[in-house]
């Protein structure tokens, strides 16, 4: 395994660097698709509500490949261009988004009613509610569940590796061919995974752990 | 002793019966072939499912299709004296070489090329098809051969294919991707992905075949002969494909299967 990782440092450095990004862009984005979509979902406004809940249902039920597949193939045969990188963090951030959705919104209907009620009683209208007062403590709340759409974002990025993203798993899948090593090469990458996925676990055990001591 | 105790030992004994199911997967690969055919004539070969002419699986009969398989069964007759014998298990150019030292698989017949790195893998018989390789393009490419490649195209491959370990030597400064099997590759070109396919011709006259909007650009760039990969410490089965290669060359099956499913290559 050393060997592996010796001589082919510079193309595994630049598939961790890929999947990397890829996980930092999805993440960002996913998270702002996801709550917005989750509060949508619990709006009033019937547009908005049927609208969030289709984007939901549809993003969550189906396979990831389908939807990067779309995005590599489809987009470009029809209307602009698109490299495997873009398909598949714009793919993987659509899809995360419909779980992240999921996951606001039971942290929303988490938060004590009597909250809303108090927020609109002292005056505050119900967007400055769910900015200062919902949200915060709906994301406190959900900060397990979250954590764990993160490492599943992370490890789904590998699907960039169908689409020539040039991510880890994409490397790693040349040095399988290559050497012949697949037991050797895939354990190697699993590990290099690690090196992305047990900090983020870290660091969401240190948010918890330091909003708790704040509340 | 106690509950927990007891629990306990129960799952330590249980352990052993991992390790045993783990050797007996082992093991299948050291079976000898020539001994186990002679109980259960079966033999079990890796093909490909999505090449079009030498191994494709068709919906409407439900089965695969083509060159490699006809030899397949042509050879299993020989051997076992019924082709049914022959059963067939999917490869791609990843996968083929860790089934065949698994033992999940006899042999593959995969529009396998012989090199000299493979054969410290695994060992071929003698050659039964010679191709070579070449570029896929659309009609309307400015691409007319390989030294077209510049550094502004883009040149799709398959994942663990001799293609694409030639063009990287071949053409260095072209970008070079690699997709899971000929049929993403030759889709990721019609979506623009790429500006070539390159892969060995008869695969890619497979392809043109069925897609009248493309072509060949200029000739073969190297020889690849295709061998039958059988796994090392098998000698005896491999002098008995090689036995029966040679027979149905010399009584004019191989030619009947040629004629069937080879186009006129230029």
């Amino acid at each position: 395994m050393l060997t592996i990782l010796t001589t082919y440092q510079d193309v595994l450095i630049d598939g961790f660097l890929n999947t990397l990004y890829s996980s930092i862009i999805a993440l960002f984005f996913s998270l702002i698709i996801g709550t917005l979509m989750a509060i949508f979902q619990l709006s009033k406004n019937k547009w908005l509500k049927g609208l969030a809940n289709a984007y939901v249902e549809f993003f969550k039920n189906i396979p990831l490949l389908i939807i990067v597949m779309f995005f590599y193939v489809v987009v470009p045969l029809y209307w602009f261009s698109i490299d495997g990188f873009t398909a598949g963090t714009i793919g993987l951030t659509i899809y995360t988004s419909a779980f992240i959705a999921e996951t606001v919104r039971a942290g929303i209907m988490g938060v004590p009613k009597g909250q809303t009620e108090a927020g609109l009683s002292t005056g505050l209208t119900q967007n400055e509610t769910m900015r200062y007062i919902i949200l915060p403590q709906a994301f406190k709340i959900v900060i397990p569940p979250l954590g764990n759409q993160f490492i599943n974002l992370v490890k789904n990025s590998s699907v960039l590796a169908m689409v020539t993203g040039l991510d880890l798993m994409y490397q790693g899948d040349l040095i399988a061919s290559e050497t012949f090593n697949t037991f050797d090469t895939y354990i190697l990458i699993g590990l290099i995974y690690l090196i992305i996925t047990l900090p983020l676990t870290y660091l969401m055990s240190y948010i918890e752990r330091r909003l708790n001591v704040t509340s | 002793m106690n509950k927990l105790n007891k629990q306990a030992l129960f799952l330590l004994l249980l352990l052993p019966v991992f390790f045993l199911a783990a050797c007996g997967s082992e093991s299948a690969a050291k079976v000898d072939i020539t001994e186990r055919i002679e109980e259960n004539p079966t033999l079990t070969w890796g093909v490909k499912v999505d090449t079009n002419l030498f191994g494709l699986y068709d919906i409407q009969s439900s089965e695969i299709r083509g060159f490699d398989i006809d030899i397949a069964k042509a050879i299993t007759e020989e051997l076992t004296g019924d082709a049914d014998n022959a059963e067939f298990v999917e490869v791609t150019s990843k996968t083929r070489i860790p089934l065949l030292k698994n033992g999940n698989i006899d042999a593959i017949i995969a529009t396998m090329t012989i090199t000299e790195e493979r054969k410290e893998q695994v060992n071929f018989t003698d050659i039964y098809f010679d191709a070579g390789q070449a570029l896929l393009v659309p009609n309307d490419s400015p691409i007319q051969s390989l030294d077209d490649l510049t550094a502004d195209t883009t040149v799709l491959a398959v994942k663990g294919s001799t293609s694409a370990q030639n063009i990287r030597e071949l053409s260095p400064e072209a970008n070079v991707l690699e997709l899971e099997n000929y049929s993403e590759a030759f889709t990721a070109l019609q979506s623009g992905q790429g500006d070539a396919v390159t892969t060995d011709n008869a695969i890619l006259l497979g392809i043109i075949a069925d897609n009248p909007g493309y072509r060949l650009a200029g000739g073969n760039f190297t020889q690849e002969p295709y061998g039958i990969a059988i796994n090392k410490g098998q000698d005896a089965f491999l002098q008995e494909v090689n036995k029966a290669l040679e027979t149905i060359k010399e009584n004019g099956v191989y030619d009947a299967i040629y004629a069937k499913w080879i186009p006129e290559l230029d």
